[in-house]
Parts: C-alpha cells; sequence; structure tokens
C-alpha cells in the first residue's frame, strides 16, 4: 500500500509537469490550430537556463526559476515573431506553421549541440537534500513534492489569469473565433504575443524541474511527444483537458514502470493514446469534431 | 569527394526518395499529415531483413532475385499493417490523426526495441550489402516507383485524392469515397516506405531500433514539403536536394544541422509553397518557356 501511494505522487509529480508543458502547447493550439513542435526547444532552452543561473550566477533557487521563466518567455515570443509572423501574415495553411516549427526544434537542438556547451549530459547541482519526508509510512521525494507544488501554482495562476483578467477574456475570444473577436476589438496580434508568453514561461519553469529531476541533454526536447499525447488525451485546444490528460499520463507511466516494466511504459501511454483516440476521436473533453486545418 | 563517396549519397538519395513519393501521395495529393512514416520503413527494412537472412530460398547466384523478392513482401507487410492502422485512425481530423500516426510511429519502434527475435535495441548486424542495394537497383526500382505515382495521381484514383485534398466535404458531397481514397493513399506510401526500409537496411548492412526515430518521419516530411506540395518533380529535387546539403555542410561538422534547420524555416518564410510550387517540371514546357522568351526578344 505505501509502495502504491509512493508511486500517486511520483505520477501525479511527473504528471504536473507534463501539464506545464501541455497547457503552453494547448494554448497555441487553441488560437492558431497547429502543433508547436518547436515548444520542445523551448523547455530544452529553459532547461539549460536554469542550470546556469545555479551553478554559473549562483542565485537562490527562487530568483533561478524566475529568471528561467522569463528567459524561455521571451525565447518562444521571438520564435514566434521571427518564424510564426511571417506565416500568419499570409494567411498560410497551419502545414507550414507545423514544418517551420520542426525546422525551428531543429535549430535550437543543434544550436547547443554546436555552441560550446555541448551535447554532454548535465546534471543539476543538489539543491535539496535527497532524504525523503516522512508521512507515516510513506516516503516523499522532496523534488517530487517541490515539483509537484510549483506546478501547481503556476497552473493556479495561468487558470486565474485566463479565466478572471480581461487579457483573459480577449484569449478565450480569440480561440472561439479570431474573426469575431477581431470585429469586437481584440488586438490578435497581442493575444498571439500573450499566449507564446505564457506558454515559454510554462515551459521554462516545466524544463528547469525536469531537469532538477532527470539530466540536462540537448535532445530533451522529445519530451514533448509525452506532452502532446497527454493534450490529445484530454482533447486538443482544451486546457482542463490537457491537465487532466497529463495527470493521467502521469500516472499510468509510473503505475505501469512500477508494476508491469519499465520497458513498457511508453509502449503502453502510446497504445493507450490510439486506443483513446479510437473510441472518442476528440479526446476526454474535446469540443469541436469539425476539421480546422 | 571521392566518388564511392558520392555513389552513397546517390543511393541514400534513391533510398529517401521512395519514401518521399509515397508520402507526396499521402501529404501532397490526398492532404493528410504522417508522423509514422519511420514506423513503415522499420517494418520494412526488418521484413527485408528477416527474409534474406532466414528465408534464403533462392541459391547465392540467384541473390538479386531474393533481395527484390524480400523487397517486396517488405512493401506488402507494410501495407497490410497501414492498412490496420488506417482503419482504426483515418476517422480521426486533423491534428488528432497527425499525433496518432506519431503514437503509431513510436510504438513500432519501442515494440522492435524489445523483441528479442530481431535483436531487441542492438539491432541486426551483417545483413548482406554486396550485390543487393546497388546504385543500379536503387534507380531502377525508383524510375518504376515514380512512374507508378505518375500515372496514379493522373488517373481518376489520384483526381479523386486530389478532391479530397481541396475541399473534403464537397468530395464526399460528389460522390467520392472519402475513407476509401485515404485508405488507399495511405497503404501506397505504407508500400513505398516499406521498399525504402528493405532498401535501407541492405545499404547499410545494419539496423537498429533507434534509426526510425520521429525525426526520421519529419525529415522526410520535410523534404516533400521542401519540394513542394503538390508536385512530383518538386518531391525528386526537394529529396535529392534535403538529402545533399547536411553532406556538402558536413565540412563544418556540428553547425550542418543548425544551417539544415534555419534553411527550412527561411524556405517556408520565403516561399511557402515549396521550390516547384504545386507545378510539375515538364521538359515541353521549358521548351515552351525559352521558345517565348526568345519571340519577345525578337
Amino acid at each position: 500500500m505505501n509502495v502504491f501511494l509512493q508511486q500517486v505522487v511520483n505520477g501525479l509529480s511527473i504528471g504536473s509537469i507534463y501539464a506545464l508543458m501541455s497547457v503552453g502547447y494547448s494554448l497555441v493550439y487553441s488560437i492558431m490550430n497547429f502543433s508547436n513542435f518547436a515548444h520542445g526547444g523551448v523547455i530544452m532552452i529553459g532547461a539549460y537556463l536554469g542550470y546556469f543561473c545555479l551553478t554559473q550566477l549562483g542565485v537562490p533557487f527562487i530568483l533561478a526559476i524566475i529568471m528561467t521563466a522569463i528567459g524561455a518567455g521571451l525565447l518562444a515570443v521571438s520564435i514566434e515573431k521571427i518564424v510564426y509572423s511571417p506565416l500568419r501574415k499570409r494567411n498560410a495553411p497551419s502545414l507550414y506553421f507545423l514544418i517551420s516549427a520542426m525546422g525551428a526544434s531543429i535549430f535550437l537542438e543543434n544550436m547547443v549541440i554546436a555552441s560550446p556547451i555541448g551535447p554532454t549530459f548535465r546534471s543539476y547541482p543538489a539543491i535539496f537534500s535527497t532524504t525523503p519526508i516522512m508521512i507515516g509510512n510513506t516516503a516523499l521525494s522532496r523534488i517530487d513534492l517541490l515539483m509537484f507544488i510549483i506546478s501547481l501554482i503556476s497552473l493556479i495562476l495561468l487558470i486565474f489569469i485566463i479565466e478572471k483578467t480581461k487579457v483573459g477574456l480577449s484569449i478565450r475570444a480569440t480561440a472561439f473565433s479570431i474573426k469575431g473577436s477581431k470585429l469586437m476589438g481584440v488586438n490578435v496580434d497581442k493575444v498571439i504575443f500573450i499566449i507564446f508568453l505564457l506558454g515559454g514561461l510554462l515551459a521554462g519553469i516545466a524544463g528547469m524541474l525536469f531537469g532538477m529531476k532527470y539530466t540536462v541533454y540537448p535532445q530533451m526536447g522529445e519530451i514533448t511527444t509525452k506532452s502532446f499525447i497527454a493534450a490529445v488525451f484530454g482533447g486538443l485546444g482544451s486546457l482542463p483537458g490537457a491537465v487532466i490528460g497529463s495527470i493521467l499520463l502521469g500516472l499510468i507511466e509510473t503505475m505501469s514502470s512500477a508494476y508491469i516494466s519499465s520497458q513498457y511504459r511508453d509502449l503502453i501511454a502510446f497504445t493507450l493514446l490510439i486506443f483513446i483516440l479510437i473510441v472518442k476521436p476528440t479526446g476526454l473533453m474535446g469540443k469541436s469534431t469539425e476539421d480546422k486545418a | 569527394m571521392g566518388l564511392d563517396y558520392v555513389i552513397g549519397i546517390l543511393i541514400l538519395s534513391g533510398i529517401n526518395l521512395m519514401t518521399a513519393l509515397g508520402l507526396s501521395l499521402l501529404t501532397g495529393f490526398t492532404g493528410l499529415f504522417s508522423f509514422g512514416h519511420a514506423g513503415f520503413i522499420a517494418i520494412g527494412a526488418y521484413t527485408a531483413t528477416t527474409i534474406t537472412m532466414k528465408y534464403n530460398i533462392f541459391p547465392e547466384s540467384m541473390l538479386w532475385l531474393q533481395f527484390y523478392l524480400a523487397l517486396i513482401v517488405a512493401g506488402f507487410v507494410s501495407m497490410l499493417v497501414s492498412l490496420l492502422i488506417g482503419k482504426l485512425t483515418l476517422n480521426l481530423k486533423g491534428d488528432y490523426f497527425c499525433i496518432a500516426t506519431l503514437g503509431f510511429g513510436e510504438a513500432i519502434r519501442l515494440i522492435l526495441d524489445n523483441v528479442s527475435y530481431f535483436g531487441g535495441a542492438r539491432g541486426l548486424p551483417n545483413i548482406p550489402t554486396v550485390g543487393t542495394t546497388t546504385l543500379t537497383n536503387v534507380i531502377i526500382i525508383d524510375t518504376i516507383a515514380v512512374i507508378c505515382i505518375v500515372f496514379i495521381i493522373n488517373s481518376r484514383h489520384g483526381r479523386n485524392m486530389t478532391a479530397i485534398r481541396e475541399d473534403e466535404l464537397a468530395a464526399q458531397t460528389i460522390g467520392i469515397n472519402v475513407f476509401k481514397y485515404k485508405m488507399i493513399s495511405l497503404a501506397i506510401s505504407a508500400f513505398y516506405a516499406g521498399i525504402a526500409g528493405g532498401l535501407l537496411a541492405h545499404y547499410l548492412g545494419f539496423i537498429q531500433p533507434i534509426m526510425f526515430k520521429l525525426i526520421k518521419s519529419t525529415e522526410l516530411t520535410i523534404m516533400v514539403v521542401f519540394g513542394g506540395l503538390g508536385s512530383v518533380s518538386g518531391t525528386v529535387i526537394g529529396t535529392l536536394l534535403l538529402t545533399f546539403l547536411p553532406e556538402v555542410l558536413r565540412s563544418f561538422y556540428n553547425w550542418r544541422l543548425v544551417i539544415y534547420g534555419a534553411a527550412i524555416i527561411t524556405i517556408m518564410i520565403a516561399r511557402p509553397q515549396g521550390l516547384m510550387g504545386g507545378k510539375e517540371f515538364r521538359i515541353i514546357t521549358f521548351f515552351k518557356k525559352i521558345g517565348r522568351k526568345e519571340e519577345v526578344k525578337s
């Protein structure tokens, strides 16, 4: 039973990291209707930023996480400005966005490999003690708890912005209909700027937390395939769906590696993805079946 | 650059071209976008290898026949799998289909990682390379493949696929069986990918599941889009250019893929319709253009 509880906490913490990633991905999808493959690159750069903030600058942890988030947010925004905005001006089909995004992700990944940082694996310095916190008989790893708490705070802040502020209202309006919101005086360019900024901030935090739990390396952007899957589980473009899908994916992964085999962990996740899509082609909370592509 | 090196790159382009042609039909003419073709290539590679290495029915002197048999079987096995996958996922819309194929491609790789009959993660070594994937064989197969694709595209079936690409709903209203034609398109592209897999295995001499990662699928799709969607000649040119580009840049070592990424972004911004932009390269129109220019001069 204790092992089971530990696995639940593990699953929740991994799931919450996936949630941070897939929420950013889903935000972009909800407005621009394309899969932002450059998101993985932003996460990877975020992990490196956090690493260098802690090792080279030696700033305290909280400051490091804020600096990382801002850095990654700026990166995401500049990708939008350089890569997507010329396409957007021409009303290019979503396929071209997809290809450009893949180009950007190849660019970022190999930029890091070619730069002095190099392809080596790096691990974060130990900031928190590795002794677990005991609750009853259940040992909870400090880093897992931290991951969960930071993700939770970020997600609550995001939901507050989306649901309660005026900016959030314009984001929701634009997701509903770009043309309609333009007619109502919403500055769509600004909305797109903000969603990329928000997605980038969360991606930076996710990258740093992920790097702390595992290691940092140039190919770590590949974990975003997991967040795509999580977003599809929940239904593309739906934020609550992305969060629920991510938590679900995290739990499934940890449970299958604990009770079946860690080798089949990803296989089970991918099989489940196809199965969910067969049963419910728009994901758990997907709204429209209309093909927007 | 030695001659062997150039021949090696040409063979590699020919192998890439096989999958790219299939993807051209699927993405360029039917409007479906797949991230799982590395999975079909993997199926083809493992099937062909198993046949040449474990089911050797022809004598040593008939190796080429054995090789061609292996390729055809590889294509058909890939096609069968694609029919199953298509049945399950072709009803999905837009990006859901993309992500489903992504899941399929990764799942195939992970299954191969764990099956000890196929050597697990270490893969299969010592595949016969002499007299199998030679430049001559690759050119023969590619020529047949290009001719077949051109015939398919110009047939009634090809026009039905183009209609689906242009407007799925309208195509359905005028009585085109959308699901059936999507299925045919996927099956043909998987057949091509399977043959490409067989060629690849016999060119490299070894195969490992890690060779068939997501990046392989995306690279091939990028080649098709780079050349121009809806154009076979564009696919051929795009594949040749993008296979040669990293090799030409090899002296830059680590920076070559950075340049590759930047090149993709640049062409999407500067010329999003790809190099050929949906037009075909025809010798007759080429001469007509030259003729017209001369007329203007006179």
